[in-house]
């Protein structure tokens, strides 16, 4: 196809462009050619008679109005091999790890949708050995799940130890504005675990353009599910999606879109729903999973809130704990009944309790709570928390169900417990006679 | 007739402007775009301006359009195709089956349309009117048998006057392609029909003649059929925030309703959750029938990854396939999931549109167009004395979990049963989340209006208490009201939490429901003469775990009756304490 080179710039903004050109398609990629030689890309986003607005992926800063425009006759694509296990790209798709460049198949981002009657319903447990996930929140291959968290909290640490305790075949790392020292941790932990050579990065760093900051989780999706399309089982992370709708609340600013939502544009959910969407069981090949991180202050902010509606679930930290109530898998129900008879039973049990509890800590703050029963609900809300909200505590999921038999037991008559009658008998550890907890705590 | 034609001059993501170069164009009617490389878009028109510019909303991805590409005009309006075969049927937002088009790709590629009925199946038609005779806009000419149901099939609705019937086939098997009768209008044109015709799904179907909803709609939910009830051709909304249990309480009521027909309209929404129903359905029995669940369920899924124009469609698709269905003398059942993803998708193209804003950025519209939405159910009565009814059943997705905003608000001015969804409740596992003070309905209940009231009084009692409890601790209430308490929470934990994944404690039907309330009332009217507070608690945490029990066993279960005296012996006695410790 010919390659049309345009002149004429109109404006230019800070992330986008706009000029005067015909025969453009919607979405094509282009190369902004400075006066000097030097190139970058830029893709159309908006047509209107003979204008053409597009996003520059450099951003702004430093096109002129005598650059040129060359649009390429091609949409925005992402290359894709088996050679690129290993290694480690930015938000346009080049290596930065100092690499060679690959010769590969290039495949569409942001394509449609997988049609819903090629979806499998999901049926394997992921085990991450996080006993607030395996026993309260299990993690379900194909979900989608971010983490909610304060900045500052370690969800990056969580995120590359259930990236490197669970059995995926492949692992792509999608980082968008990440502070430096956070792609260099999750790169140091990839290599000693030994993961490096089935897993591929996706960086964004705060130095590099916001473009190519919304670019990664298009880019990390499209590989992965390439890969689950040849079978493979794919675990893809983003973090931190929060700061990817904040570059598209900038995007849609710079376009004078009307806001919704504190400066959100209307189409914020469309956007986010589109990307996590791609995580799917699919009938006869492998599985993409999606595990995020959306930082938040409140969880009723414009991102977590459209994300809540959007993804299975969520694992909310707090304090450096992963919290019980907050905390959401959607897909539990579908695997927690294949795991061990008294799984479900003492999750609800160990949730209800600890729901009581949390109600007279509100009392205690009265000075009301005087009685034996409500003592004893605060100190089973003391040890739950010691024993099971360390997110890097490693148990495997049998242990952890005998560890909250044993907290149950430790704390509570077996009426109190609001379990059936079966379980009890078969479960209920003798006083002394705990698997897992240490000293009786409860005096 | 020629065709209306046009060019494209302007694209906006799904928003396109079109000048159009011949012929006229209405607004609301289909339209084609036609890419470089052959592909047709389908799309609406919503908006015609000065100088022939007309903005069409594309149902698909508009990458690789560009200035020039060619428009065609197909002078309907966006319409779904009535007839047989429908149920049991899983399309997209607009109607394309979704089994036949992942035959051409296992991806939703743009430009892929499928005949939404199937054009090949027989059905065995019976026909029951003779040549002769006069009918008009849905007379029945006969029937054939679908699923369960004998499914009539119509004299389009849109024919308006008298036509005399020319010719009519014998029984036998045809197909939708077929001409079954040729009808005459008075001037003497000879119309032939077939067993399919399409209706514009913006238009409400007029009813014959309408009702007003007065019976109970059971669910199998018991806080629903107990204290909220909604009734056949009623409305219901459930606000909630993510994480509440909306798509549970959808699920299970999909499950376990008493609806011969049910539509699940899933709107905007995790693809999920739609393959949950359709890939689980049909190994699931409807305890009605005996047939597959899937039989009765129709699903119309636009997901929140599919392009955000077709969600309207779907939503309108739903209720106009549910309209057609209650036309059968059949109880249809919507359920929309969710309407604030209509909503923001009315709010994305509003946008592009640059229309002034209402508040939140939605159009000033959204709450015209929800009205009138829920309007199109209800209940319907036919000349033959049937009757047939239309409930629909949405949910709301409040940004922030917040009730005060447009979505929401026009909603609950629109529907007759209101479930508020609470973090809260779910937080502490008391499912369903459904608020027990603040939610209303307007239906009759399965039990009588002094028995709501007798538990709805105990429900705020118990609150009250427990807000005492709070600030004053044990000692600091009487007995007597730490024992209305413990009534309220027994009445909580046994009768309106339910366990949806149970298979016993997953639905409960009527004749049930009132045999838990007699056992409810009896233990709330009976007086507990205990003197310290702990002795009470484990009273009742001894009540507690016999209800829960029973409420685990089969109704045809060996144990029913025995563990139903086990607890009511409890109740009687008081003589657990010692016993069982």
């Amino acid at each position: 196809m010919l390659k049309k080179t345009y002149e004429n710039i109109d404006s230019i903004g800070r992330s986008i462009l706009s000029i005067k050109a015909s025969g453009v398609h919607n979405k094509e990629l282009a190369e902004v050619i400075y006066p000097n030689g030097e190139k970058a890309f830029a893709q159309v986003i908006a047509l209107d008679g003979e204008n053409a607005t597009l996003q520059l992926f450099s951003g702004g800063f430093g096109v002129s109005t005598d650059c040129k425009i060359r649009f390429l006759g091609k949409p925005v694509q992402v290359g894709f091999s088996e050679d690129m296990l290993g290694r480690i790209y930015s938000g346009n798709g080049q290596p930065i790890d100092g690499g060679p460049e690959l010769l590969s198949d290039m495949i569409r981002i942001a394509g449609p949708s997988i049609n819903p009657v090629k979806r499998l319903v999901p049926k394997d447990m992921i085990r991450t050995g996080v006993p607030m996930i395996d026993v309260f929140n299990t993690l379900v291959r194909s979900q989608k799940i971010p983490i909610f968290a304060k900045a500052g909290e370690p969800y990056n640490r969580l995120l590359a130890n259930i990236a490197t305790q669970t059995d995926a075949d492949v692992i792509i790392i999608g980082g968008v504005g990440l502070k430096y020292d956070e792609y260099h941790y999750f790169n140091r932990r990839i290599e000693e675990a030994g993961s490096k050579s089935k897993t591929i990065m996706f960086i964004h760093t705060h130095r590099d353009s916001i473009v190519e900051g919304l670019m990664v989780p298009d880019l990390a999706l499209a590989v992965g599910e390439k890969f689950a399309l040849q079978g493979k089982n794919v675990l893809v992370l983003l973090s931190d999606m929060t700061q990817w709708s904040d570059y598209l609340r900038q995007v849609a600013n710079s376009q004078d879109q009307i806001p919704a939502n504190q400066g959100y544009p209307g189409d914020l959910y469309s956007q986010l729903a589109s990307r996590y969407e791609k995580a799917a069981d699919i009938d006869g090949a492998g599985s993409l999973t999606i595990l995020g991180v959306t930082t938040m202050d409140d969880v009723t902010h414009p991102v977590p809130d459209n994300t809540g509606y959007i993804t299975e679930g969520q694992f909310y930290m707090k304090n450096g704990f992963l919290e019980l109530f907050g905390s959401l898998s959607r897909l539990k129900q579908q695997v927690n009944d294949r795991t061990r008879d008294d799984h479900r039973g003492i999750m609800n049990a160990m949730a209800r309790l600890l729901s009581e509890a949390d109600e007279r800590v509100r009392a205690q703050k009265f000075g009301s709570v005087k009685d034996d029963y409500s003592l004893r609900l605060l100190e089973y809300r003391k040890t739950f928390q010691r024993e099971l909200m360390d997110p890097f505590r490693y148990l495997e999921l049998e242990d952890a169900l005998d560890l909250c038999w044993d907290i149950l037991a430790n704390h509570f008559k077996k009426e109190e417990a609001g379990l059936s009658s079966e379980l009890i008998d078969k479960y209920w550890p003798e006083q002394g006679s705990f698997k897992l907890l240490k000293a009786n705590t409860h005096e | 007739m020629q065709e209306s034609t046009g060019k494209v001059v302007s694209v906006n993501e799904s928003l396109v402007g079109v000048e159009a170069t011949s012929g006229a164009v209405m607004n609301g009617e289909v339209a084609y775009i036609t890419l470089e490389d052959g592909t047709r878009l389908k799309s609406e028109v919503i908006d015609i301006k000065p100088g022939n510019r007309v903005y069409l909303q594309v149902f698909e991805d508009t990458n690789w359009m560009k200035v020039g590409d060619p428009v065609t005009f197909s002078g309907l309006p966006l319409a779904v195709k009535l007839g047989p075969g429908i149920l049991g049927s899983v399309t997209d937002g607009l109607q394309n089956p979704l089994y036949e088009l992942v035959k051409e790709d296992w991806f939703l590629e743009r430009g892929l349309y499928v005949d939404p009925l199937n054009n090949t199946t027989k059905w065995t038609f019976t026909p029951s009117v003779r040549p002769g005779d006069t009918v008009t806009g849905g007379s029945v000419l006969g029937s054939v048998p679908e699923k369960m149901f004998d499914h009539k099939i119509f004299v389009p609705f849109t024919m308006q006057g008298k036509y005399t019937i020319e010719d009519i086939v014998d029984a036998g098997d045809y197909t939708l392609e077929d001409t079954i009768a040729t009808i005459k209008d008075p001037a003497g044109n000879s119309l032939p029909l077939k067993m399919a015709f399409e209706w514009p799904v913006k238009k409400p179907m007029p009813f014959h003649e309408r009702s007003v909803p007065g019976e109970t709609l059971p669910t199998g939910i018991r806080i629903l059929d107990g204290l909220f009830p909604i009734a056949y051709g009623g409305t219901a909304c459930s606000p909630g925030p993510f994480g509440a249990g909306k798509t549970v309480l959808q699920h299970t009521i999909a499950r376990h309703s008493r609806a011969d027909v049910v539509i699940i309209a899933a709107c905007g929404e995790r693809a999920g959750e739609a393959v949950e129903v359709f890939k689980d359905f049909p190994e699931l029995i409807d305890p009605k029938t005996g047939n597959s669940l899937m039989d009765r369920t129709y699903i119309v899924g636009n997901t929140s990854s599919m392009p955000v124009a077709a969600r309207e469609a779907s939503i309108y698709m739903a209720t106009t396939v549910g309209e057609y269905y209650r036309k059968q003398g059949l109880d249809v059942l919507i359920l929309a999931d969710s309407t604030s993803r209509w909503a923001q998708a009315l709010r994305e193209t509003s946008g592009r549109k640059e229309e002034i804003p209402g508040p939140e950025a939605f159009p000033m519209y959204i709450s015209t167009l929800i009205s009138a939405l829920y309007d199109r159910a209800g209940v319907e009565r036919f000349p033959d004395g049937g009757q047939g009814s239309l409930s629909i059943f949405g949910t709301v997705s409040p940004a922030g979990g917040n009730f005060d905003e447009p979505v929401t608000q026009a909603t609950l001015m629109s529907t007759g049963a209101f479930w508020g969804l609470s973090r809260e409740l779910s937080d502490a596992r008391k499912y369903p989340a459904i608020d027990r003070i603040d939610s209303t309905s307007k239906y009759p209940s399965i039990l009588t209006n002094e028995d709501v009231a007798f538990l709805r009084e105990l429900l705020r009692d118990g609150k009250s208490i427990s807000s005492n409890l709070v600030l004053m601790g044990e000692k600091g209430v009487t007995n007597e009201a730490f024992i209305r308490y413990q009534k309220s929470e027994l009445l909580d934990a046994v009768f309106l939490q339910q366990n949806s994944f149970h298979e016993t404690d997953g639905a409960t039907s009527p004749e049930r429901l009132r045999m838990m309330f007699d056992v409810v009332k009896e233990i709330i009217e009976t007086p507990v003469d205990i003197e310290d507070k702990t002795s009470i608690r484990s009273h009742f945490n001894f009540l507690r775990q016999a209800f829960l029990d029973w409420n685990y066993t089969p109704l045809d279960s060996d144990q029913f009756s025995t563990r139903k005296t086990k607890l009511l012996n409890l109740v009687k006695h008081k003589a657990h304490v010692e016993e069982n410790v």
